[in-house]
């Protein structure tokens, strides 16, 4: 009998007692990783019926499911248990995070399950994000593959410290010690080739049972722990975490009246007492925890993992997103870093584009530079990589409109993991680990010069504006764009006309047509452009520029009112029909790759300032509307 | 340094504080859904706990359905009292009107009152984010559903198309028309649920406790006759000491044989019984994947 099952007694006799040992149970979040046929459904699924978390209402629909589609003939199959979604059930895999929970005298459990095929790295991902340790299951038969090489790599990537290597299906190898021991003696080459310092190896059968919650008579040459002892006892992050210095990032301000102002939270790290000295970033202003505040009565001492609300000493400016840290040992800040991303997306990662970037409870603008390289997660190898596709991972620069705080990865995963978010269609499309910050950030400076753009612009007698045309390649932008040109020219204005094309003859010459290059021209445009609105030019620009995430950077990097978007609305029948340079023919002749309106797409603005019908006026009137509406 | 570890219910505590204060501060107009079961009622002690001093800076709502137990009535207008919040009740007209009870009308009692109910109550105040007690543990397809689980303009769910959720970074931002459900008892299991409500000493409706009650079987389950809308047709009920493991509206909800009366009993008998909690509720009866089905079309 397994300790789980004596504990009928307990609850029968002396429930008081039962429930005593229970409120001081600990909690371990862990995840299997395995491959299809790994037998990672019927591990999880025994752990359930071991430790009675299976029903009989519950067990008599897994008997019944076990007979009409089950895998394993008139026995229980017990992945039925763990495999969720209809549609999983009727393809036969598990196509997603699961939770799943089962508690022992020790400890309650919650365990991901993510499944082994290569499409879904995000949901592992997902899965070990949450997770003190992992365990990787292999089959004894087939021994160290691919998948368990690339389950590893995420776990450690994730920063999970545990590891069990769970040698499964030994009953099929007959229970051989040697088979057992050349499994773990490849996979320690492996893992130290990855610098996974330590794991604990299993030999186990999910099916039969062996080594899971009581220890196998089949084994007596094993004398590790069984899996379910090395769960209950395996030390948890959340007490290292406790050693780290204080950091709370702070998700809301507590004002219910003007007498309380309180900072609401979960501790990232640390312990914290009434009358330490604390330091709020990025602002640097410093003060002293007056009180930890929770409903059940102010706190003497407050750990990681608490959700709490301090009180300072001095009314000092603290808002959600701040992180409140230890005086002494406060956290970086900065605005440019090196990070792995994780591609979770169909769409792939365009780099230079702007994405919400989530880091704790603070969400600012990022963008990411081309890749360094990509991983691929099979062979460890670095490759060359100019964007990353849905579950690929890879290693870049990624710079924020403002300073943040922040932590490598490695110290915290709430103050250096972060998500990435479209803009557009706010999907959470990236996942990322900062490594550190890059110092470039801190060594340039703005210098400070004497005659500012207000001074160019009053010399010039006119207020500085960015003319943003857009529109398909032959809608007519360059047509417009150079008439407009002419007639503010005899207005006396000064303007400065830049066109795709001719940018990219040199400014933009090493760029290509793919998304990232488009991105890329786009960008530096805008920073030409707004330098150009700094002197007090009129800047008109004649770009497709097909984008919505891209006009929209650039209206951002503009002073308020200093942008104006102008949609040449040429229908793509219209723009093909004209075909002035000949474009559109090659396109459709498969000679010109990536062109707007025939293999890549364009998405028309929302609400621009001026939207152009070119079917319904003349260049010419189509000029005076936009003078009219730029000089009323 | 002394190191102080944290047990399993602050850690899911401390989680569910945190998934709700994420909500405030990222939603325009969050709402509770309070039904005035077990959950609910750890649900609200949470958002208690969440705010304090300040009061939950949201209302409830209870998607009735006219065929609660009288009980929960009761519960429901002293609760929401209690903690300082506006409680908003709606009732689906169309059911009012047509008279839909769950005697006469079967499967189209839970979706007219509840899942249209809710879609109702919800485009009626533009609420974007609603809370709900749902646990994972509870029935396999939310076993998969994410703490932020978005549905689009008409309410559906679409298990296929969720976004990734990683550590405790949680992305609210919404698409036009879309709105949230989030479940900060994802992963508490029933008996997390019982364990917090008697370390916390949380009121729950006395339904939960055995007692003699008048009680009738129908199609196996034990009902209770809470009121004179129950048709006997001259059946005399019979009186049982029974209590309840899960409440809904009353002549849908099974009742067990008990004589557990505080919770340590209730809590005994749930760990020694072998049945799982949603058995005692006809809706998961109707076929299998039943209850993804009806998520998907907008059941909560």
């Amino acid at each position: 009998m397994s300790e789980i099952y004596k504990t009928d007694a307990l609850i029968a006799e002396n429930i008081d007692a039962y429930l005593e040992t229970h409120q001081h149970k600990t909690m371990l979040r862990f995840i299997t990783c395995g491959s299809v046929d790994d037998g990672k459904s019927t591990l999880i699924g025994r752990l359930l019926y071991d430790s009675k978390m299976i029903f009989e209402d519950q067990l008599a629909t897994l008997e019944a499911d076990s007979k009409r589609v089950g895998t394993q003939g008139e026995a229980i199959d017990f992945a039925l248990l763990v495999d969720g979604l209809a549609a999983e059930r009727e393809q036969g895999i598990t196509i997603d995070v699961a939770y799943r929970y089962f508690s022992t005298e020790k400890r309650k459990f919650i365990v991901a399950d993510t499944p082994g095929h290569e499409q879904y790295t995000r949901n592992m991902v997902t899965g070990a994000s949450t997770a003190d340790l992992a365990v990787i299951l292999i089959d004894a038969r087939k021994g160290v593959l691919t998948q368990t090489r690339r389950h590893s790599y995420l776990a450690h990537l994730l920063g999970i410290r545990h590891l069990v290597l769970a040698v499964n299906k030994m009953d099929l190898v007959g229970y051989d010690r040697a088979v057992f021991d050349q499994l773990v003696a490849d996979y320690r080459a492996f893992a130290e080739s990855i610098s996974i310092t330590g794991f604990t190896p299993v030999p186990i059968s999910g099916l039969a049972g062996d080594n899971i919650t009581t220890r196998s008579d089949q084994t007596p040459w094993y004398d590790g722990p069984v899996l379910l002892e090395h769960l209950e006892t395996v030390e948890l992050d959340q007490s290292a975490n406790q050693h780290k210095p204080f950091r709370m990032p702070v998700q809301w301000v507590n004002r219910p009246n003007l007498d309380f102002r309180g900072f609401s939270g979960t501790i990232a790290a640390g312990q914290l007492r009434p009358g330490d000295d604390i330091r709020v970033l990025p602002s640097g202003k410093t003060s002293r925890i007056s009180r930890i505040v929770t409903h059940g009565g102010d706190l003497e001492v407050a750990v990681a993992g608490q959700a709490v609300t301090l009180c300072f000493e001095d009314e000092i400016d603290c808002s959600r997103g701040q992180v409140i840290t230890a005086a002494k040992a406060p956290v970086e800040v900065a605005d440019q870093f090196e990070a792995s991303i994780i591609w979770m997306d169909e769409e792939e990662l365009v780099p230079g584009r702007a994405y919400w970037l989530k880091v704790g409870p603070q969400t600012v603008s990022a963008t990411v530079a081309q890749p360094k390289y990509q991983i691929n997660v099979n062979t460890m190898e670095h490759l060359a990589a100019k964007t990353l596709d849905l579950n690929a991972i890879g290693v870049a620069n990624i710079t924020t409109d403002r300073d943040i705080p922040f932590t490598a990865y490695e110290e915290s995963r709430d103050l250096g993991g972060f998500i990435l978010i479209d803009k557009m269609t706010n999907r959470t499309v990236g996942a990322g680990l900062i490594h550190f910050a890059l110092r470039r950030a801190q060594n340039i400076h703005w210098q400070s010069t004497d005659i500012g753009r207000a001074h160019h612009a009053s010399l010039k007698n006119q207020k500085p504006m960015v003319l943003w045309m857009t529109g398909l390649s032959g809608s007519g932008k360059s047509t417009i764009a150079n008439i407009v040109e002419m007639k503010l020219a005899r207005m006396n204005r000064h303007t400065f006309l830049l066109d795709g094309d001719n940018v990219r003859h040199g400014l933009n010459k090493d760029l290509g047509f793919t998304d990232a290059d488009r991105v890329e021209n786009i960008r530096r445009v805008g920073e030409v452009a707004k330098l150009m609105t700094d002197a007090g030019l009129i800047v008109i620009t004649a770009f497709i520029s097909p984008f919505r995430s891209e006009r929209e950077m650039v209206r951002g990097m503009m002073q308020p009112g200093e942008f104006m978007e102008i949609f040449i609305d040429t229908p793509l029948e219209e723009a093909e029909a004209r075909d002035v340079k000949g474009l559109y023919a090659k396109a459709r002749a498969g000679q010109l790759k990536n062109f707007t309106g025939i293999d890549s797409p364009y998405e028309p603005p929302e609400a621009p300032q001026i939207r152009i019908d070119t079917t319904r006026m003349t260049p010419d009137q189509a000029a005076d509307l936009i003078i009219e509406k730029l000089i009323p | 340094m002394s190191i102080l570890t944290l047990t399993h219910l602050q850690r899911l505590e401390a989680e569910a504080i945190h998934i709700m204060r994420e909500v405030v501060t990222q939603a325009e107009k969050p709402v509770m859904l309070y039904s005035v079961g077990k959950d609910s009622a750890v649900m609200l002690h949470l958002a208690k706990k969440a705010f304090y001093p300040s009061p939950p800076p949201f209302p409830l709502l209870h998607v009735d359905t006219t065929w609660k137990f009288r009980d929960m009535y009761a519960l429901r207008d002293r609760a929401a009292r209690k903690a300082g919040m506006q409680l908003l009740v709606h009732q689906n007209p169309d059911a009012v009107r047509q008279g839909i009870n769950p005697f006469d009308h079967g499967g189209l009692h839970t979706d007219m009152w509840k899942t249209e109910g809710l879609k109702q109550a919800l485009d009626l105040h533009g609420f974007d984010a609603a809370f709900g007690g749902a646990r994972r543990d509870e029935e396999k397809s939310r076993a998969k559903e994410r703490i932020f689980s978005f549905r689009t303009a008409s309410h559906r769910w679409d298990p296929k198309n969720q976004r990734p959720e990683l550590w405790r970074t949680y992305n609210a931002r919404k698409n036009k028309g879309e709105s949230m459900r989030v479940f900060p008892l994802s992963n508490w299991t029933e008996l997390d649920i019982w364990q917090y409500i008697h370390l916390e000493n949380i009121e729950i409706v006395p339904l939960y406790y055995a007692a003699e009650r008048p009680t009738v079987m129908r199609d196996g389950l034990m009902l209770m006759v809470d009121d004179d809308r129950f048709p006997l047709g001259g059946e005399k009920p019979v009186m049982r000491s029974i209590r309840f493991r899960t409440l809904g509206c009353y002549p849908l909800t099974g009742a067990v044989e008990s004589r557990a009366t505080t919770l340590p009993e209730i809590i005994q008998e749930m760990l020694l019984t072998t049945t799982s909690e949603r058995q005692g509720r006809a809706i998961d009866h109707d076929q299998a994947a039943s209850m993804e089905k009806k998520k998907q079309e907008g059941y909560f």
